[in-house]
């Protein structure tokens, strides 16, 4: 029951969205949804029920760690949503509160999922939710992003589909009993079809990775996060591509326990190199602040991905830094948000001298920038650290040689848009609105920013032992 | 018996992928779809009656309904509502009537071709079970997913790229059939629904289009870019 109520809180109180009357009143239920589902989480972590219709939801070590790191990233999204709604009072909230709320209910239905079918039909739902979320300034840009959200994200889980039938086959040739299950496809993937097992696992990378907005298939990413409210770019960037990036894990299990890690793993190394590279040439000399982040969004998908293909002590890097890298980029993307309020521009060219003009905002963007980017002292530092540290432990030098460069380049490109919009000349009286840094929108970011912090100095338990357990979950040896 | 009926419905599937590729009139591209839709909806039944033995089973009347139902279901969605709603969305819409392609016709004629035939040849070294009912299947399942790639990605019209991943959908639905005892009818119904969900709020959103520029070809998609 109780992992039912934490997909269904969320979704009946999207129903009630739509149907509360208030513009003012109805952005309240986002911050109440995601409290509540924060709440029913840790009571089921904590010793709850741990399976559901005959396993077709169940907790399991590794998606644990995702139920609590998107419920922790949401909230702090959830936050903010009350003071950014308000201070765009002319415009009605309804569909956007109701998909936003949905939003919750669906990522938590494909953490939950244990079933291939569930699962992707739960993913086709987040694309659907959140499409009217990007078009939600209904201008001509974000119609265009909504349009190539939709399409390429489409695509992708059809793709995704494909390679679900694939492995499906793959277990018949086998000559196993066909299911759909993960625990029993686990099971059985000793003995499954080879040939059919690659193709599905690169559709299913592929598709998955549409999603998680991994090189090549990331184009959608600069034009959904720019043209999208700061909060919709920090839902997608830390608990969507999460979500993702747990479904492709899935597969990767399958692929460990049928003997082919090494198929599988050079696959992702592969895809994270590629998405590291493609930031980092296109953060480049980037004139748009949102779209800036995009390609952060894309680099650490990139080192999540890479960090699983190097696998060892990487593979705990890369789960710990889901965490880390949704919290921090959950600060950037609000504090984004709230420039592009102020100035009316996200472009380099208008917005200068964002400390004085809001010093919080300010703050925290420049501090989110040397959080994401890796300094010590933060959050992502220790993640990214045990990532490359896993890559020389692997005895692959030249990979973690191309992993630091690849973060040297992305931190130039990327300082240079930021830091150019913190400091210089303030901007002309008149040229920018009222919009200040109000209580209400800033805490959210403060909070995030201080989590960073603090999750680079101390890892609260059981955090630690439950990556443990994943990494061991995802490592275990296979059955004969 | 069942083999016999099943192939010269993949062969036709196939050559209307063919048609696909060729055809420059909207409303006719909307009807080729359909009918391979409707294909699609009738290659259904026949292989499911390939796996059931309804011999031994006896006259069971429930499994025969919900055949029945389901097959309709497919036919009436793919055959019906869909290509009503976008054609109600050219009408509402304002659409130019002719599709134009990025490459041309027959350059994407020629890679379709091509396709087919590195597909066909690739089928042949996977592994397949004994016990399915024909060896077309599997090529005919990916041909058409290429086709509906090649539409989706040289088509400029919004409206032709949504039916280009129709066609991508198709071609998955004929692999699904392999899988028919495999997949349980939640997966059936969620392909189905999700399709339908896809293209309606997709049609809401080439009706945006419209609105905001007139014709709705994606080339006016084009300010999102880097420079």
């Amino acid at each position: 029951m109780m992992l039912l109520l934490i997909i269904l809180v969320p979704t009946v109180l999207s129903g009630l969205a739509m149907v509360v009357p208030w513009n003012q009143w109805r952005p309240l239920l986002i911050p109440l949804a995601a409290t509540l589902h924060l709440g029913l989480v840790i009571t089921t972590l904590s010793g709850g029920e741990t399976s559901a219709f005959d396993r077709w939801l169940a907790i399991d070590p590794l998606n644990r760690v995702f139920l609590l790191a998107i419920s922790c990233i949401y909230l702090l999204c959830a936050l903010y949503a009350p003071g950014y709604l308000w201070a765009r009072a002319n415009r009605s909230n309804r569909v956007l509160c109701g998909c936003v709320l949905l939003f919750l209910g669906v990522t938590s239905l494909v953490c939950l999922s244990h079933h291939l079918g569930l699962m992707w039909v739960a993913m086709e739902t987040t694309t659907l939710v959140t499409a009217p979320c990007i078009y939600f300034n209904h201008n001509a840009r974000a119609l265009e992003a909504t349009w190539k959200y939709l399409l390429i994200g489409s695509v992708g889980i059809a793709l995704a589909l494909l390679g679900s039938f694939f492995l499906a086959y793959a277990m018949i040739q086998a000559g196993s009993e066909s299911t759909l299950l993960f625990d029993e496809l686990v099971e059985h993937s000793h003995k499954i079809s080879h040939p059919w097992l690659h193709a599905a696992f690169i559709l299913l990378v592929v598709g998955y990775g549409t999603k998680m907005g991994l090189a090549p298939m990331h184009t959608w990413k600069p034009d959904a996060y720019g043209e999208a409210p700061g909060m919709i770019g920090a839902l997608l960037a830390g608990v969507l591509t999460s979500v993702a990036f747990l479904c492709v894990l899935r597969f990767f299990h399958i692929a460990h326990i049928a003997h082919e890690d090494r198929f599988a793993q050079r696959i992702l190394v592969f895809f994270g190199l590629l998405s590291m590279g493609t930031a980092a040439v296109f953060m480049a000399r980037q004139k748009d602040i949102k779209r800036c982040l995009a390609y952060s969004s894309v680099e650490h998908m990139g080192m999540l991905a890479f960090g699983i293909g190097l696998g060892g002590m990487a593979v705990g890097g890369s789960l710990l830094h889901v965490f880390h890298n949704g919290i921090c980029k959950v600060a950037l993307f609000l504090a984004a948000g709230n420039i592009h309020r102020a100035y009316g521009s996200k472009s380099t060219d208008e917005v200068t001298g964002v400390i004085r003009r809001l010093p919080i905002s300010g703050v925290v963007l420049l501090a989110g920038f040397f959080a994401i980017t890796g300094s010590p002292l933060f959050g992502p530092f220790v993640s990214e650290f045990q990532i490359l540290n896993g890559a020389f432990e692997a005895g692959k030098p030249a990979l973690g040689l191309c992993f630091l460069l690849f973060l040297l380049l992305v931190f130039f490109g990327m300082g240079n848009t930021l830091v150019n919009c913190a400091f210089g000349p303030l901007p002309e009286e008149g040229t920018t609105t009222q919009f200040s840094d109000r209580f209400s929108v800033v805490f959210p970011l403060l909070l995030a920013i201080g989590l960073t912090v603090l999750l680079g100095v101390w890892t609260p338990e059981p955090l630690p032992a439950w990556i443990t357990d994943a990494q061991q979950f995802l490592q275990r040896s296979p059955a004969e | 018996m069942m083999t016999a009926l099943l192939e010269p419905c993949m062969v036709i599937a196939v050559l209307l992928n063919f048609y696909i590729l060729s055809v420059s009139r909207l409303k006719m591209l909307i009807v080729v779809v359909a009918i391979q839709g409707v294909i699609l909806g009738l290659m259904y039944p026949i292989v499911h009656q390939g796996f059931a033995p309804t011999a031994e089973a006896g006259l069971d009347l429930i499994p025969l309904v919900r055949l029945l139902a389901l097959t309709i279901a497919i036919i009436a969605i793919k055959g019906s509502l869909i290509p009503v709603m976008l054609n109600r969305a050219v009408l509402l819409a304002d659409i130019r009537s002719t599709v134009t392609s990025v490459i041309g016709f027959v350059p994407s004629l020629l890679i379709g071709g091509v396709g087919a035939a590195i597909v066909f040849v690739f089928a042949q070294q996977l592994p397949v079970s004994p016990d399915h009912h024909s060896p077309l299947l599997i090529p005919t399942s990916l041909t058409t997913v290429l086709t509906g790639f090649l539409i989706l990605v040289t088509r400029r019209e919004a409206l032709a790229q949504v039916l280009g991943y129709i066609v991508m959908e198709n071609g998955i639905f004929i692999f699904g059939l392999l899988l028919i005892e495999a997949v349980p009818i939640l997966v059936e119904l969620g392909v189905v629904l999700d399709l339908f969900v896809g293209v309606f709020v997709m049609g809401i959103i080439v009706h945006h289009v419209s609105r905001a520029f007139p014709e709705a070809s994606t080339e006016h998609l084009a300010s999102l870019k880097e420079l």
